[in-house]
């Protein structure tokens, strides 16, 4: 019998140890914060990821495969501010996780490190369209946003693997010298194109465009998540017209449609940046992104003039 | 009262310098002037003292600033990196939050109005031409570290129900998760879908005839769901409830033994990323409202999803189907009589009514989506549905020995329909929607409609579950 119980102790134990082994079990709910994650976290942690880099972040479906997913996760990372309200809430409820429930110590909302633009301060009603009432969240598209989101991680994953934290320190260390010395060649290769006028299909880009010096002067949405409708459109080529403005940048799951026919209208080019990393293959990391984006932004602005 | 003191030791600068200039040079040994000008310094002085003392602290109180300025002590003003260094030792923000930020744990509120109307002729079960069919309050809120909470209020024309209100517990260990209420039913997946996110306007042929029409089985109780160990890539889960007994058409408990209860299995696998497959297998058993026995249904669903993830927005198709068989305790037929008598049990009988309905939504745009349904379904003839039906035949009665027996017409059915639809959404928070419907009810009349709907949803409605 005592040699029955000691053997059960042995698993026990055994399995408590495999268990302070194991590695920590991120989820990301984008493939930006999952491709931050990798660089702090490296070997030491898993990472896996939930809406695809070419998929738009407000529609993904719950489906529940990602259920299974959340259901072993330790750490929760979300971009925040609403981009994730019309599907997270469900699969965390289900999830049966009580470590990624927003509140608990596994959940991990990254909006709240970094610089939020166009926090509306008047009145917000859905007049205005789909309006996120609490700042864009398409801020990962500032580096400086990417190293807050750094720092954040580095901090939370040290907290909740402190054996590994000087590792995830020095990992942090590394990203913040190699973005330094990115953003050095991207501005270099932005800096003939700085206060150009750009269009923009959906208001995803006013930290990518404040930071490298581009003026947004409309949208090919009438309203955020409003479909674009003629008379819009006719007002957009003709304001377009007005203003010099020659490109139009679209996110890669939108229809191509209308911006073909605007820079038809307007002598212009239609730009496919990506807003996420893995929006097309060869962007597996923070840095392809921006080196994706700013490559096309800047051949494309040589082109028009 | 402190810029007024600035203000006077300013205008009192310049005069002194008038006045003690021209005398001082006259070397004019003058005690009492002197004495005049020593108060005046030392006036002067703590005046100069108390515009560094208005300086450094700008939102300290006036009490503050009298408090230093009476015994003035001659103090040299501080260097202006000095003055920044004790300005920012201020805290940033004094006071708590505004009274609106009290209203941060109120619950997430919607209202959802559905606008129904229906023209031609409607064979044997009325839906009124034009109504405000029904508006859903939903109020949904994080409770605790452990709970959630999600009610559900229903307001038609004519009064107000609870269609859901329940209590969600996320963190019971061993992936339990355990809902304590008022729910619908995990039975299939119309029955746990809410008006406003159906792909139709109506609810199919075999959940009005077999599964309580609109409102289903919908009663009060616990559900513990759990998801099962499965080989990668597939989701299982499996679910059980159990409810006091009472949904309208479908159970009914006149004892509180008279529990009912459901099981649900649901198997569910991404085939690509955007294709997957979900079947589902449920079971319910409660005291039949239409006799002395059972009432048990038997269901399968099958749902196929095709989205693609580049096009999300633009292209989508949905196809599904529900199978549901019944086993009813229904009154007596004269056939169960003679058995019932041969063998000296109780009389009554059982109908075994089958339904299932196919469908598909096609979605042609970001705004447009089109549909069709196929549903046949069984019932017996005597067994109320949701809309009632009309044209059940009048029972007979027998007289056996000392008890009348009512007798039941034992016939089944068959009610067969198919419907075109068409929806329109202008955002997500609104859907316009037309069906034409063709029926063809067992007992003889054809029904040709045109329904067509009004969704409009206001606040922060939660998400549903897929």
């Amino acid at each position: 019998m005592l040699k029955r119980f000691e053997a059960f102790a042995a698993i026990l134990l055994a399995a408590g140890s495999a268990n302070a082994a194991s590695k920590l079990n991120v989820v990301a709910t984008t493939e930006d914060l999952a491709a931050i994650s990798r660089e702090i976290g490296g070997d030491k942690i898993e990472v896996d990821s939930i809406a695809k880099g070419y998929q738009d972040p407000h529609f993904v479906e719950a489906k529940p495969s990602f259920l299974l997913k959340l259901q072993k996760a330790d750490l929760l990372e979300v971009v925040g501010l609403q981009l994730e309200i019309g599907w997270l809430p469900p699969l965390q409820t289900q999830s049966r996780n009580p470590k990624v429930q927003v509140g608990a110590a596994g959940y991990l909302d990254l909006s709240q490190f970094c610089q939020i633009l166009e926090v509306p301060t008047g009145q917000v009603t859905r007049a205005m369209g789909d309006v996120h009432p609490l700042g864009n969240p398409h801020y990962w598209l500032a580096p400086e946003n990417g190293r807050r989101i750094a720092k954040a991680l580095r901090d939370k994953f040290g907290a909740m693997q402190p054996a590994d934290a000087a590792y995830f320190a020095q990992r942090y260390t590394d990203f913040d010298q190699r973005l330094t010395a990115a953003e050095k060649v991207w501005d270099a290769k932005m800096a003939p194109y700085r206060g150009r006028k750009v269009v923009t299909y959906h208001e995803s880009w006013p930290s990518f465009c404040e930071r490298f010096g581009l003026n947004v002067v409309g949208y090919v949405e009438p309203k955020p998540g409003i479909p674009p409708s003629p008379s819009h459109t006719l007002d957009l080529i003709n304001q377009m017209k007005g203003a010099g403005v020659k490109l139009v940048l679209v996110e890669p799951y939108f229809d191509l449609r209308t911006p073909n026919s605007i820079a038809q209208g307007t002598g212009g080019e239609v730009v496919t940046l990506m807003p996420s990393v893995g929006g097309v293959k060869e962007i597996t990391n923070y840095f392809q992104l921006f080196d994706y984006d700013i490559n096309l932004l800047a051949n494309a602005f040589a082109r028009v003039k | 009262m402190s810029y007024r003191g600035m203000t006077r030791a300013l205008l009192i600068a310049p005069l002194l310098a008038c006045l003690i200039a021209p005398r001082l040079g006259a070397q004019q040994d003058n005690t009492e002037l002197l004495n005049r000008i020593r108060a005046m310094e030392q006036r002067i002085q703590a005046l100069e003292a108390e515009v560094t003392a208005l300086k450094t602290a700008p939102t300290g109180g006036p009490s503050q600033v009298v408090a230093q300025s009476a015994p003035a002590p001659a103090e040299p003003t501080p260097p202006p990196a000095q003055i920044a260094e004790r300005a920012s030792e201020t805290p940033a923000n004094i006071g708590g939050a505004s009274g609106a930020a009290a209203k941060v744990f109120n619950p997430d509120i919607s209202l959802i109005g559905d606008f129904q109307g229906a023209a031609g002729n409607h064979g044997n079960r009325y839906t009124p031409s034009l109504e405000m069919h029904e508006s859903e309050l939903g109020l949904q809120e994080v409770i605790d570290p452990y709970v959630r909470g999600d009610v559900f209020l229903t307001f038609g024309e004519q009064g107000v129900g609870l269609e859901e209100g329940y209590f969600t517990f996320t963190s019971l260990p061993g992936s339990f998760q355990l809902k304590v209420g008022k729910m619908r039913a995990a039975f299939g997946k119309v029955n746990t879908t809410h008006n406003h996110v159906l792909p139709w306007i109506d609810r199919p042929l075999v959940t009005q005839n077999l599964v309580g029409g609109e409102d289903g089985i919908d009663d009060a109780g616990f559900s513990v769901s759990r998801i099962l160990p499965a080989p990668k890539g597939i989701f299982l889960e499996a679910t059980a409830q159990l409810f006091r007994g009472d949904s309208e058409n479908v159970f009914s408990a006149s004892k509180r033994s008279d529990v009912s209860t459901v099981g649900h299995l649901r198997l569910y696998r991404d085939i690509s990323e955007s294709t997957n497959l979900d079947l589902g297998g449920s079971y319910a058993r409660g005291q039949s409202p239409f006799g002395t026995g059972t009432n048990q249904l038997f269901g399968t669903d099958l749902t196929l999803r095709w989205k693609p993830l580049r096009r999300a927005i633009y292209h989508s198709f949905t196809g599904r189907a529900e199978f549901v068989w019944a086993r009813t305790s229904a009154q007596p037929t004269a056939l169960s009589i003679l058995g019932a008598l041969l063998s000296e049990a109780p009389a009554s009988s059982t109908a075994k009514p089958f339904g299932y309905y196919a469908s598909g939504e096609y979605q042609l745009g970001r705004r447009w989506f089109l549909g069709g349904r196929f549903d046949q379904s069984e019932r017996g003839q005597c067994l109320a549905t949701n809309p009632a039906s009309s044209g059940c035949s009048q029972p007979t009665t027998l007289s056996i020995g000392l008890n009348p027996v009512t007798l039941a017409n034992d016939k089944l059915l068959r009610d067969t329909g198919g419907s075109l639809l068409l929806t329109y959404r202008p955002s997500e928070f609104s859907q316009i929607r037309g069906q034409l419907r063709r029926t063809a009810y067992g007992d003889g009349p054809v029904a040709n409609e045109v329904l067509f709907q009004f969704i409009l949803s206001m606040g922060a409605h939660g998400a549903h579950p897929f």
